[in-house]
């Protein structure tokens, strides 16, 4: 392993293995693989619709390398596809939401990369933007409340969602009470066609931490080692009962929103073009490489592994048959879902 | 009907004495329990429900919160997620508009769209109805707008005993369930409440006196008035048959419907608006499953179709209905 | 950022007459007597409920005296009796609506201190905390859109509906959009039962302001002088193009919530008494006196004054006529009431 890059540069690890480093490289390119798939589906007509997160992968490859499975509870958005990879998803169960099929945790009910998983401690959310955060808040006050050190919640959400009145009441109340929970907010500058200066009266979404009396942070989340940091440190203070922290964590949306956006009508590819040179997933192998921690060959195998991954999670997924027209009607209630009785 | 035994013992008390006994034991009884909304802690709820309950219980789990109905239900919602027993309250039914989607979108919801992974045991109270000079902020109805929704469940008892069985089942039950009160009751009603816990199941209405001519489904204040009118028309020589409803999602339709059967003859009283109010379901389920047993059209009182009662006394007095209003409406059916 | 003045020499009087000066004692006065005409009335049966402002004199007056009448807009909240007197509502509306009267503003039908009128450009509103908000910052977006310099819209509200998702998201907006909108709080530390430090991660309102990119003052609220400086450098500020700004005022709640509250099951005497030294009423009385604007024979006819106005008010408020039963139906929409065609 190389103490310096090429042109002498020392890497700061935050406390990162090799292991741990080359684990979120191959989170990165799982993520950027799926999504990538999504799309190629949705082409083929498979597949209704799909969402892409690229641009965030270091951002939720460094977050995710923070949480601790089995303790931590995930309150993610629906960009989230690299946590969810991040904390213990498979590419199959991604596969079995993309298709809708009956196995899919949530039984095809819901929406594409809404996944939930009660066993990786993903809660479940819907697409309504901030809904989930007072639910982050509650479960973070029933973990302090159960008196449990060890425990927090990461709840994620975008730039967009930080204007919603439910954001607000939310963090205020974690504040109140100093609950073991981070609020991570990924701004990749976009809320679907909507820039940043007309969604908040300044652009620094940290900024508004002191007001809350917690503290706030922005970091680069185009680098998944400065993300860890600044999710790690978050996530022990809150752990250890130092209460909620503010984390904003700085990306780009490179795509359009989901399949049915079309962001061409309301930014220029000239725009677009110019964030490429902050792609988090060239510039990480960059890294990679540089310090050798992982050879050109290792890379090569890594990438054909992804896609071997998710090529066999795509062909089993696909094969599993959809939901039948009686599950329509279970889960409703824990009794009978009729209302006349 | 409450459950009893010849040795059960019972003390009398009015509706909000029962909703305060009934969440004390649960507190006391289930370490998982916390309640959450405003003024609930140091004031002890606006009308003194939760009187000394942060004393004995502590903050912690007797939470004042600050003014954001959203995230009361928000909030709750997660601590149900996350295995605590939440009892949101919101101050007046008036203020949970706020919280609409929480109720609507997330709760009702959350077991459905996880497939059963993830579930919402949660109870939202909220004191309901008018009669007490609310005006238009203090005193609306709000079953119609949440009953619609799978998912929910919507309780509205009338009796002490019930609102002790019933928010005992409100509690113990594993979804969602809207817990509503009617405020004027909150004093105003007196009754025998068994001691000891028990539940009564959600879902099922209550005979309160029986009849032959004519059956009358009510809920909340109104079945108190419904039944006085009842007991004015017994002493005229006709017999009215009076149904509390007690649960609204969902409803009973068998005691709807052997009433139906019995009497041939249906009024529907509720202090909500007429238009798109419960009185229309019950209408469409009775026409769909029992029209040939009706010797009359189903008749619904209700209030009229503006948006609350005015402050002014005679603003209040023409929306809201009387016993003697009740009885007019009886009368008119009975001759029919 | 923070401002604060109290009462010791020299009297500073930014620029205000003497005559301007009595006029906010007047109002301040009025204020205080008015509402307890309302007590008594409660107490006699005469009136089922009463809403308590004492302690909110000072910023109210001081906030009238800067509203430009026939320009400026006022959303309100229910504690605003001083500040409807101050922008021109007579003892004679106030009682029509405590007696719920046919001639009153809303015809009977609006909770006590619900107060409307379009000729002094006081909105409609509900009990609702906060809903208020994003009507002001509505009508300011009317007043910019339509070019109406010199003119802005001044909305108030309590600490408690600071914690609202929609003081959030209104906040917001005005500041994305620089609206002509003065955001007033009027912190008296209580919300209800709940004091400060359980409604908020840090006690002062102001220091949200550089969250949300927009200017804030910290203004004494028991110094109406003070108050009327503040309010009128924002209203300046707004009606010449220069965005919001967030004021708050620091108060107290002498009394109660309302006459359906009772104060002494949540804080102590103690501390109700020791903030007595502050009453804005007594401190501006003696400030005019050692000024030499007043004398107290002048104030004592003042009051004379007042208290003739006030029950001059009274008997005739009384003797007017309910709304008959018929008034419930009108109004509901533009034409017919009836919801079926």
């Amino acid at each position: 392993m190389a103490k310096t890059d090429t042109k002498g540069k020392k890497l700061e690890r935050n406390g990162l293995s090799d292991e741990q480093l080359r684990a979120i490289f191959r989170n990165m390119l799982l993520q950027r693989q799926l999504d990538n798939r999504g799309f190629q589906l949705n082409r083929q007509g498979k597949i209704p619709f799909a969402l892409g997160s690229e641009g965030h992968e270091a951002l939720q490859a460094g977050a995710a390398m923070a949480f601790h499975r089995g303790k931590d509870l995930l309150a993610p958005y629906y960009r989230d596809l690299g946590l969810a990879l991040g904390i213990g998803l498979t590419p199959y169960e991604i596969l079995l939401s993309l298709f809708a099929r009956a196995a899919d945790h949530n039984g095809g009910r819901q929406f594409p990369n809404h996944y939930s998983s009660k066993a990786a401690g993903l809660m479940s959310f819907s697409s309504i933007l901030a809904a989930h955060i007072p639910h982050a808040v509650g479960a973070a006050y029933a973990m302090k409340y159960r008196g449990e050190r060890g425990r927090a919640v990461l709840v994620t959400c975008g730039d967009g969602t930080t204007s919603e009145g439910e954001w607000h009441e939310s963090v205020n109340f974690a504040s109140i009470h100093k609950l073991p929970i981070v609020f991570l907010v990924e701004n990749n500058l976009w809320a679907i066609s909507t820039p940043i200066e007309h969604q908040m009266g300044q652009p620094e979404i940290w900024k508004r931490a002191a007001g809350y009396g917690i503290p706030g942070h922005r970091f680069n989340g185009f680098d998944p080692i400065e993300t860890y940091g600044n999710v790690n440190e978050a996530l022990d203070r809150a752990r250890s009962g130092g209460g909620p922290t503010l984390l904003e964590g700085m990306c780009y949306r490179f795509l359009a929103h989901s399949t049915d956006d079309n962001d061409m009508t309301y930014r220029t590819k000239e725009e677009v073009d110019a964030h490429r040179k902050d792609d988090p997933v060239p510039l990480f192998e960059r890294v990679l490489l540089d310090h050798e921690i992982m050879s050109a060959a290792d890379v090569e195998q890594l990438k054909r592994d992804v896609l071997r991954e998710t090529n066999e999670a795509t062909d089993r997924a696909e094969a599993m048959p959809y939901p039948t027209a009686a599950d329509l009607y279970t889960h409703l209630y824990e009794g009978a879902w009729k209302p006349w009785q | 009907m409450a459950v009893s035994s010849p040795t059960q013992t019972t003390q009398l008390m009015n509706n909000v004495d029962a909703v305060r006994a009934t969440l004390y034991d649960a507190m006391k009884n289930d370490p998982r329990t916390v309640i959450l909304g405003e003024d609930v802690g140091a004031r002890g709820n606006v009308f003194l429900i939760t009187k000394d309950f942060a004393k004995e219980f502590g903050p912690q789990r007797v939470i004042d919160t600050p003014i954001a109905e959203a995230s009361i239900v928000g909030i709750a919602v997660g601590m149900a997620m996350e295995g605590l027993r939440p009892i949101a309250e919101i101050q007046f039914a008036d203020f949970i508009y706020p919280a609409f989607n929480q109720i609507v979108g997330e709760a009702a919801k959350t077991r459905y769209r996880s497939n059963g992974e993830y579930t919402c045991p949660l109870v939202i109270r909220t004191p309901y109805g008018g009669g007490v000079r609310g005006a238009l902020s203090h005193s609306v109805s709000i079953e119609a707008l949440f009953y619609h929704v799978p998912g929910l469940k919507i309780l509205a008892p009338a009796f002490p005993a019930d609102v002790k069985g019933l928010l005992n089942a409100a509690i113990d039950d594993p979804d969602p369930v809207l817990f509503l009160e009617h405020k004027k009751t909150y004093r105003l009603i007196k009754g025998e409440v068994p001691d000891g816990h028990y539940t009564i199941p959600i879902g099922k209405a209550n005979v309160l006196k029986e009849g032959t001519q004519l059956s009358v489904v009510s809920y909340g204040l109104y079945v108190h008035w419904a039944l006085e009118a009842a007991q004015q028309l017994e002493a005229e020589g006709i017999s009215v048959e009076v149904i509390d409803l007690r649960s609204i999602r969902p409803m009973d339709r068998t005691t709807i419907l052997q009433s139906v059967e019995k009497t041939r003859k249906l009024l529907i009283v509720h202090e909500d608006n007429k238009f798109g109010g419960i009185g229309a379901e019950i209408s469409a389920m009775v026409a769909e499953e029992a029209l040939f047993s009706l010797d009359a059209p189903i008749r619904r009182h209700c209030a009229p179709d503006v948006p609350a009662m005015g402050y002014a006394e005679p603003l209040e007095h023409e929306y809201m209905s009387s016993p003697a209003k009740i009885a007019d409406a009886m009368r008119e059916l009975a001759r029919f | 950022m923070a401002t604060t003045n109290r009462t010791s020499p020299p009297f500073e009087r930014a620029g205000l007459s003497d005559e301007q000066l009595v006029g906010m004692l007047r109002t301040m006065l009025l204020q205080r007597m008015l509402e307890n005409r309302g007590f008594q009335l409660n107490r006699q049966g005469k009136i089922p409920f009463a809403s308590a402002s004492e302690g909110h004199e000072g910023v109210q007056a001081g906030a009238a005296m800067a509203f430009a009448r026939g320009r400026d807009l006022l959303f309100p909240y229910y504690r605003d009796l001083g500040l409807a007197l101050g922008v021109g509502l007579t003892p004679y509306e106030v009682l029509l609506s405590l007696f719920a009267r046919a001639a009153d503003l809303s015809g009977g039908r609006q909770f006590p201190h619900h107060y409307a009128s379009r000729r002094l450009g006081i909105a409609t509103i509900s009990s609702i905390i906060a809903a208020q908000l994003s009507h002001a910052v509505g009508a300011a977006y009317a007043l910019r859109v339509r070019g109406e310099a010199g003119r802005a819209v001044l909305t108030t509200f309590g600490d408690g509906a600071t914690s609202e998702g929609e003081w959030h998201e209104s906040v917001n907006f005005a500041a994305v959009h620089k609206l002509p909108v003065v955001l007033l709080c009027e912190n008296n530390e209580w919300a209800i039962s709940t004091p400060l430090a359980k409604q908020m991660g840090q006690p002062d309102i102001w220091r949200r302001a550089e969250g949300y990119g927009l200017p804030s003052t910290c203004v004494d609220g028991m110094d109406p002088v003070a108050c009327y400086l503040a309010v009128s450098d924002a209203l300046d500020r707004a009606r010449t193009g220069g965005g919001p700004t967030l004021v708050e005022a620091k108060c107290y709640r002498f009394l109660a919530h309302t006459t359906d509250d009772d104060d002494r099951t949540y804080r102590s005497r103690e501390e109700v008494e020791a903030h007595r030294r502050d009453d804005p009423v007594p401190n501006f009385e003696r400030r005019l006196i050692e000024a030499g604007i007043l004398t107290s024979e002048s104030l004592e006819r003042l009051k004379a004054e007042l208290l003739a106005e006030i029950n001059e008010a009274t008997d005739r408020a009384e003797a007017m006529p309910y709304p008959g039963g018929e008034e419930l139906y009108r109004n509901v929409y533009a034409d017919s009431t009836d919801p079926w065609r």
